[in-house]
């Protein structure tokens, strides 16, 4: 399970992955429903125990012209009775409802994989703007796959007929009864979505129920018809987990979660500055919701007042946090330095997407390693975190915080478009076995005590320095993004003051990895022939790949850094202790330039940058390459 | 900020910093004014903070012996408001100068002003580039010549006080570095409950002196500066002229002070406020003091109320908050079978 509540045994490392698991991708039009479809058929998946990692793909365009290609929404789950790390390479199963969704998604299919077609949509028309010349449910040239069709526009019709709606209405509960036949096929329980949907349609119960009744007669579809012999039960056992309390989660709802604990752990409240932006707004929806939990949430009116205004904040005392993406950040660069030298705690978090400018705004990339560790004007270290998985992510944002605030410094807490939407189980958190870290504000101990002068920059022992509210009696101070004096703070740009700042501001940062966890070897050995270095959403595939790899004896290990600023101090020891270090991005090779910079090693670079996840067979390939 | 403050002087408002404006520049007299004034409000000296983006005018808190903020530049606003939200009891200030609020920091101007968040905000205008040494701003005059525009500026400036009306302020003045009057402004401004914009008249002695002569130096001050008073005939040059109402082309006129026609002020009225600011000094006095004044709900009160009446009744139970959603229960390890 792509989570940090499974560890993996050494049987488990060496079998061959589980033949019990099935990838199932829901494609439409993006009008039809097929995230919903998907989220709801995960929930059932998650309530059937199963392991499970999903991959949601949508176009940028919120309704792009119906019935084509560029259109196509797609939705992907992996889920089995043994440990699910990605969201699966290629699909067993495709559901496909209409002709631009068959054609975009036929080519990631597994051979001999199952299409499940709405022939009600292969109209001439739906089939010329998808490309077709010619039916394909018809020609022939799907003798690959094992297809089924049958008319679900029309079956969909037939079956909320009694509830009168209008035609375009009863058509939107096509994707219910798609559902409806995905949990037939995998032997689910549909109550937990009729649960969701009386709640959902609570206002109009005659919607509830056309779309309950859709829901139902796609299952009795599964179970009364004959679909060509191919379509049949199955049931897969649930998944091998630790026991205790579950629930699915999204990355964006971990780390708003993960960003509360850690507010809450050092007794602060929070103030979240955001403005909005692909895939970084989810995260300020979730926060505004929670106001009981003491958290103000702003909108901002652009990136740079959302970051400032957090600066603000924290000033004041609260948590400052700002999220964003890609384009954002780079708006937030100067005040993240006034971040760094005002010597203020500030999360900042990065939910990374293709680019370089606009990019592909819903396409997942990790490309702003960079811009993290080094994008900002002057010399201005800033610790940076990664989460590698949506359940990891609430861990890392707690970590963040608590950084944040023990080091008076800006924090980076990089993400990425897919652990953003992506869910997974999650063993629920017991928030009593999370130490506190509460912070406490200066109160007279700022003051030089041979003649009351305030040393608002007078630092401890990590170096962080007083954090000192306006309100606080005799401790009034002024600060800025200038050049100061170590000690008071005041104006000061003397060469030595300027040497001896930018000295302790970097001791600072690499400071930090004194209160870190040494890296580990997450799957393998200490030394050996080849190690395969990943950080971030590449958990998953990585995992798999190494893990195939020992299968067949290769030696080869798994480390995944969370740390990327300062890295944890034994990873130079332990990387120089491997023959080989391959690193997987889905950049041009960023951590890889990081690692060799730092530690004068041979990393070698395997870059994917097609706004897709890395497929565990390319991982594998990988290996297989670099160590012969 | 009912509790009893210590009383202060003007002193105990003053940093230890030694301040460093050019000799001359009417950021000192600004300073003092602003020193002068405290006292007289009643606050405390650790609940009042100034916060200011990058120019002259931005060195300001240095000198103040308050919290202080000196910020980046345009983003004093944006650092203000995370401030204010953080912590609505603080008094805050933000210093900020023609480049800063209306150039770089044109955005975040109109957004505090439209939410109408409850601080003072001082426009040191000089129509110049100071710190960065000359070059126009985005207030200079058509014509103005600067290091970037040696042929003379050819863009159209801004009126500062209409950009706050037009954002939606709920409270515009005007005031001059060296007036005695600067005081009063500071003190309306103060007092009124929400964004309060004060554009400053500033000289700036090196690089665009004197700009502000037709209307500031001694010989024609009183023909050309008309102070506003709320309830007051609109009255200059000694009460021997006024301000009315061109009814025919529906805008201001300069008529003799014994005339019925001249308006009395009424700092609730968004349209005279508007022609007030924007009166050519060519032909009339200039406007000041409070020309515009009409309280609204600030943004910072509406925030904590919207807080506190969803959080109502609730309770902030993490534990509880993670285990939302639907949940299954994994009773024993499969494997361990």
């Amino acid at each position: 399970m792509a989570t940090a509540t499974h560890e993996v045994t050494e049987n488990e490392a060496k079998a061959r992955p589980a033949l019990e698991a099935v990838v199932v991708r829901f494609a439409g039009d993006s009008g039809d429903g097929m995230q919903l479809t998907g989220g709801q058929f995960t929930l059932s998946t998650a309530l059937a125990g199963n392991d499970l990692a999903t991959f949601p793909d949508f176009p940028a365009e919120i309704r792009a012209p119906q019935g084509t290609t560029f259109g196509v929404s797609a939705f992907q789950i992996n889920f089995g009775s043994s440990a699910i790390e990605t969201a699966g390479d290629a699909p067993d199963v495709l559901i496909a409802m209409n002709p631009a969704a068959l054609k975009m998604n036929t080519k990631a299919l597994r051979e001999g994989g199952l299409i499940i077609a709405d022939e009600g949509e292969f109209t001439p028309r739906n089939l010329a703007k998808a490309g077709y010349e010619n039916n394909p449910l018809e020609d022939g040239s799907l003798a690959k796959w094992q297809l089924v069709h049958f008319n679900i526009s029309q079956l969909t019709l037939d079956a909320v007929k009694p509830f009168g709606l209008g035609n375009k209405e009863a058509l939107r509960c096509k994707n219910m009864w798609t559902l409806g036949l995905a949990l037939w096929m995998f032997d689910r329980d549909r109550q937990p979505i009729i649960d969701w949907l009386n709640a959902k349609f609570a206002k109009a119960p005659q919607l509830a129920e056309a779309n309950i009744a859709a829901l139902n007669a796609g299952h009795a579809y599964g179970e009364t018809a004959e679909i060509g012999g191919q379509v049949h039960q199955r049931h897969l056992a649930a998944a091998p987990a630790e026991p205790g309390l579950y629930r699915t989660v999204t990355g964006a709802e971990s780390l708003s979660l993960g960003l509360m604990a850690g507010a809450q752990l050092a007794e602060l409240p929070m103030f979240f500055g955001g403005y909005p932006i692909t895939p970084a707004s989810a995260i300020l929806h979730h926060l505004s919701r929670l106001k009981e939990y003491g958290i103000t949430t702003f909108q901002a009116e652009d990136e740079i007042a959302a970051i400032c205004s957090a600066i603000g904040a924290s000033y004041a005392g609260s948590l400052g946090v700002t999220s964003s993406s890609g384009p954002g950040i780079a708006l937030k660069g100067e005040a993240m330095g006034l971040a760094i030298m005002t010597e203020l705690p500030l999360v900042i978090v990065n939910s990374q997407r293709g680019g370089p400018s606009t990019g592909l705004p819903t396409k997942t990339e990790q490309s702003d390693l960079y811009q993290a560790v080094y994008g900002r004007n002057g010399d201005a270290p800033m610790p940076v975190i990664a989460a590698r998985s949506p359940a990891d992510a609430f861990d890392c944002a707690i970590e963040a915080v608590r950084i944040a605030t023990r080091y008076m410094t800006p924090v980076m807490l990089l993400t990425d478009g897919y652990i953003a939407n992506a869910a997974e189980p999650w063993k629920v958190p017991d928030m009593s076995a999370y130490e506190p870290f509460p912070v406490t504000f200066a109160e007279g101990s700022a003051l030089e005590p041979d003649n009351d002068q305030v040393m608002p920059y007078q630092r401890n022992e990590d170096l962080a320095r007083p954090w000192i509210k306006p309100g606080t009696v005799g401790l009034e101070h002024r600060i800025g993004g200038i050049e100061k004096n170590p000690g008071t703070g005041n104006i000061d740009y003397s060469p030595e003051a300027h040497a001896e700042m930018t000295r302790l501001r970097a001791a600072k940062v690499n400071g930090v990895a004194d209160s870190i966890p040494d890296q580990d070897v997450c799957l393998g050995t200490n030394n050996g022939r080849m190690v395969v270095v990943g950080w971030g959403s590449t958990f998953g595939p990585i995992h798999q790949a190494v893990r195939r790899s020992r299968a067949r004896g290769l030696d080869v290990s798994h480390i995944h850094i969370r740390y990327i600023a300062p890295f944890p101090k034994n990873l130079a020891v332990l990387l120089k202790s491997y023959d080989h270090i391959l690193v997987p991005e889905m950049n041009s090779g960023q951590l890889k330039t990081l690692l060799r910079d730092q530690f004068l090693v041979d990393a070698r670079p395997l870059n994917k940058v097609s706004g897709q996840p890395f497929t565990i067979a390319e991982i594998e390939a990988a290996i297989e390459e670099a160590i012969r | 900020m009912n509790e009893q403050v210590k009383v202060t002087t003007a002193k105990d408002w003053a940093s230890d910093q030694e301040v460093r404006w050019c000799p001359g520049c009417g950021d000192y007299a600004v300073l003092k004014a602003v020193q002068r004034t405290m006292p007289d409000l009643g606050v405390a000296r650790e609940k009042t903070v100034f916060i200011s983006g990058i120019g002259c005018s931005s060195r300001f808190p240095y000198y103040m012996a308050s919290y202080g903020f000196h910020t980046i530049h345009g983003r004093a606003c944006a650092v203000a408001t995370g401030t204010k939200l953080a912590n609505p009891e603080l008094d805050v200030w933000i210093i900020t100068g023609d480049g800063d609020a209306l150039s770089i920091g044109g955005n975040h101007t109109m957004h505090l002003l439209r939410r109408n968040l409850d601080c003072q905000l001082l426009l040191f205008n000089n129509e110049i580039y100071g710190l960065t040494k000359g070059q126009y701003s985005p207030t200079s005059r058509i014509g103005t010549r600067s290091p970037s525009t040696p042929f003379g500026s050819v863009d159209r400036p801004v009126n500062p006080c209409s950009y706050a009306l037009g954002s939606g302020a709920r409270f515009v003045a005007r005031g001059i570095d060296v007036h005695k009057n600067l005081v009063d402004v500071l003190k309306a401004a103060h007092a009124h409950r929400g964004a309060s914009f004060v554009e400053i008249y500033q000289n700036c002695v090196v690089y665009n002196d004197d700009v502000f002569a037709p209307f500031t130096s001694k010989e024609v001050a009183a023909d050309k500066q008309l102070w506003l008073q709320a309830g007051q005939k609109m009255l200059f040059a000694g009460g021997t002229k006024g301000i009315a109402l061109d009814m025919e082309h529906h805008r201001l006129k300069v008529v003799d002070g014994d005339s019925d026609e001249v308006i009395v002020h009424n700092p609730r009225n968004r349209s005279v406020a508007y022609m007030l600011a924007e009166m050519p000094v060519t032909i009339f006095p200039m406007a000041l003091g409070v020309i515009y004044e009409d309280p609204a709900p600030t943004f910072d009160s509406a925030v904590v109320e919207q807080n506190e009446a969803a959080a109502k009744g609730k309770k902030a139970d993490l534990q509880s908050l993670v285990s939302k959603g639907q949940t299954w229960m994994v009773e024993k390890e499969p494997r361990a079978e």
